[in-house]
């Protein structure tokens, strides 16, 4: 991993601040990331993780702050921007599209690069069919590469829920995005998902330099595989930097990692 | 052992990608039109054109009209039959306000018009969702009636209100017999049932899924949901328009807005409901259940001597059961029961 060059800063959220009716969800943040790296947010439940994810690709408007992706400064992102810019992401809790084949679903992901009309799909001519075809080859080694193979026509409903997360980075990665918002993608697993799911993270940053923000709760996990950690607790970064570094920050320690 | 996928290997993601990827679904299906077009003109009497095979192909086609929207799409709809009145009489209208106006054009034209206004009244879906957006479609359903009952330039100043369609006429030939009719709407619900799927087997089709499942996923994904939404009540509305023109010139042979009831727009969402919803084959299962019904029953209720006036009561209550049956047990209706038969039968007589 140490060979993995870490490029300049692409996403800078400064001064974000949000809150739900009278709920501070984040107060003041000031968070970047840096090319390829992989950084990692922790922090308790209700620390405002989630809504930090939500904010970087436009589900969320902060009343306060700005976001400056690849050089762009907005006072909010809006998800098409987003994804669109190359943003790609998943969810604490599973959204995948329940009545769709894992296939389909991951077909989804790819829907940005389809330029074919609606006319064109409808009689199934020219571009549209050849597309449809180009994109099942993406899609295919995108199931290769995370192990899917098993499962690729099977409706999602069907899944256990350590494939459903699979699925869902699987659709994030369909995009082929140039950084990837995961957000709690190993809660609930068991160990040996957990392993599964911390190569395939680390594969896709290895493999396609594809930068990641991770949220998780497993502190040995995140230890190992982060460049860079930023601590919330709530709604305020407590600690930000290296893994070592914020080990022994003390106003870590006291606020999050002690009481565990 | 005659069904079977094995050594079928698809080498290439255009063979798995075909609209039926097995090669017996696939002859089946092609066996089936052929048969439909070949044979059943020869087989069928003019009752069993014009009492079944021709309201079952144009109820299949509204059907499957409202399968897209709701079913696909996942917008609940109560106004199925206003989009088929706007159909219907915006075909009368070219037919009659534009000399030399081709037939077909005008059926298309009143399925671009049921399209338009299948937009309008789609924008509440933007906001609305659920009871309140059924509330809002039912709301489509009595202004659209009304405004074709108040509105006498609609139906060319016609003291009755009912007008009798003009005659159907392609390239010189007259469609007169059921047995024409018949071949004319089949051959038009075939092409829109294989355009339907295509739609559903792409990236439009896919889109409406993903709004359907989890909207909040759908735009993080970067599909648009207003578009999403509104193309799918443009194309509902369009095979409603086209189903409802079809109705009037090829069914009942007349224009009149009362055809077009709410009661007609429930009896196509039972049919999507019986059939399967998300499923182009469960239009055409439920639509074919829903005309057959009745007649089985009389049948049955003849054969066993009971007074005639229990059919209607009968039917009510089968309807009834079979509805609570298929939302709670199959919301994916006859369309999933068929495919479970299948599923069985591709392995069998090895069950593992
Ligand atoms: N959509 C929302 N509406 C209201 N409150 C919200 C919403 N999303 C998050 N919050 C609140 O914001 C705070 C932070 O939540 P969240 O970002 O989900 O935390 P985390 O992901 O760190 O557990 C919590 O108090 C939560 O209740
Ligand atoms: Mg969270």
């Amino acid at each position: 991993m140490s060979d993995r060059k870490i490029g300049d800063v692409i996403l800078k959220a400064e001064n974000i601040s949000l809150s739900f009716g009278g709920v501070k969800a984040l107060t003041d943040i000031s968070l970047d990331v840096r090319e390829h790296e992989i950084r990692a947010i922790i922090g308790p439940n209700g620390a405002g993780k989630s809504s930090m994810l939500n904010v970087i690709n436009g589900v969320y408007t902060p009343q306060e702050g700005t976001i400056t992706y690849r050089g762009e400064q907005r006072k909010d992102m809006n998800t098409y921007a987003a994804a669109a810019s190359g943003i790609a992401r998943t969810f604490q809790n599973i959204a995948l599209f329940s009545g769709m084949s894992v296939l389909d679903n991951i077909m989804t992901g790819r829907n940005l690069k389809i330029k074919s009309s609606f006319v064109e799909q409808a009689l199934w001519i020219g571009r549209a069919r050849r597309e449809e075809m180009e994109n099942r080859k993406v899609v295919e080694e995108i199931i290769d590469f995370l192990q899917l193979q098993h499962v690729r026509k099977t409706p999602v409903a069907r899944l256990p829920y350590g494939i459903k997360k699979r699925v869902e980075l699987a659709r994030a990665l369909a995009a082929e995005p140039n950084m990837l918002l995961l957000d709690e993608p190993m809660a609930g697993m068991n160990v040996e998902e957990k392993q599964d799911m911390c190569r395939f993270v680390l594969d896709t940053n290895d493999q396609f330099g594809t930068t990641i923000v991770l949220i998780e709760h497993d502190m040995g996990v995140v230890m190992d595989i982060s460049d860079r950690v930023a601590v919330l607790d709530y709604g305020k970064k407590i600690g930000d930097g290296t893994p070592d570094e914020v080990r022994n920050n003390p106003e870590v320690i006291k606020a999050y990692l002690g009481a565990h | 052992m005659i069904y079977r996928e094995s050594g079928q290997y698809k080498t290439s993601y255009i063979n798995d990608s075909q609209i039926f990827p097995i090669k017996q679904d696939r002859y089946a299906v092609l066996a089936f039109i052929a048969f439909a077009f070949l044979a059943v003109p020869f087989i069928a009497t003019p009752y069993f054109f014009s009492a079944i095979l021709i309201p079952f192909l144009i109820f299949s086609l509204a059907a499957l009209g409202l399968n897209i929207l709701t079913g696909y799409a996942g917008q609940i709809s109560l106004g199925t039959a206003a989009f088929m009145a706007v159909g219907a009489f915006a075909a009368y209208n070219f037919m009659l306000r534009v000399p030399g106006m081709p037939i077909l054009l005008a059926f298309i034209l009143g399925g671009v018009c049921a399209s338009m206004v299948g937009i309008l009244f789609g924008l509440p879906s933007l906001r609305i969702r659920g009871f309140y957006l059924a509330a809002s479609t039912l709301a489509t359903q009595f202004f659209v009636v009304w405004c074709l009952t108040k509105v006498p330039w609609f139906t060319n100043y016609s003291s009755s209100g009912v007008i009798t369609a003009q005659e159907v006429k392609i390239l010189g030939f007259h469609f007169n017999t059921p047995e024409e009719k018949y071949l004319l709407v089949l051959a038009i619900v075939c092409v829109m049932a294989l355009l339907a799927k295509n739609m559903v087997r792409s990236t439009v089709g896919r889109s409406w899924m993903a709004v359907r499942d989890m909207d909040v996923a759908a735009e993080v994904i970067g599909f648009r949901i207003m578009r999403t939404k509104l193309t799918a009540f443009a194309v509902s509305s369009f095979y409603c328009g086209v189903a409802g023109a079809l109705f009037a010139y090829c069914y009942v042979g007349t224009v009149e807005p009362e055809a077009y009831n709410l009661d007609l727009s429930f009896r196509i969402l039972f049919m999507v409901i019986i059939g399967g919803l998300g499923s182009i084959l469960g239009s055409f299962l439920g639509a074919g259940f829903i005309v057959l019904l009745p007649i089985v029953l009389s049948y049955i209720v003849h054969v066993t001597g009971l007074p005639n006036s229990v059919t209607s009561n009968v039917e009510l209550m089968v309807f009834g059961a079979l509805i609570i049956f298929f939302l709670i047990v199959e919301p994916h209706g006859l369309a999933r029961l068929w495919q479970v038969a299948k599923e069985k039968l591709r392995l069998w007589p090895f069950p593992h």
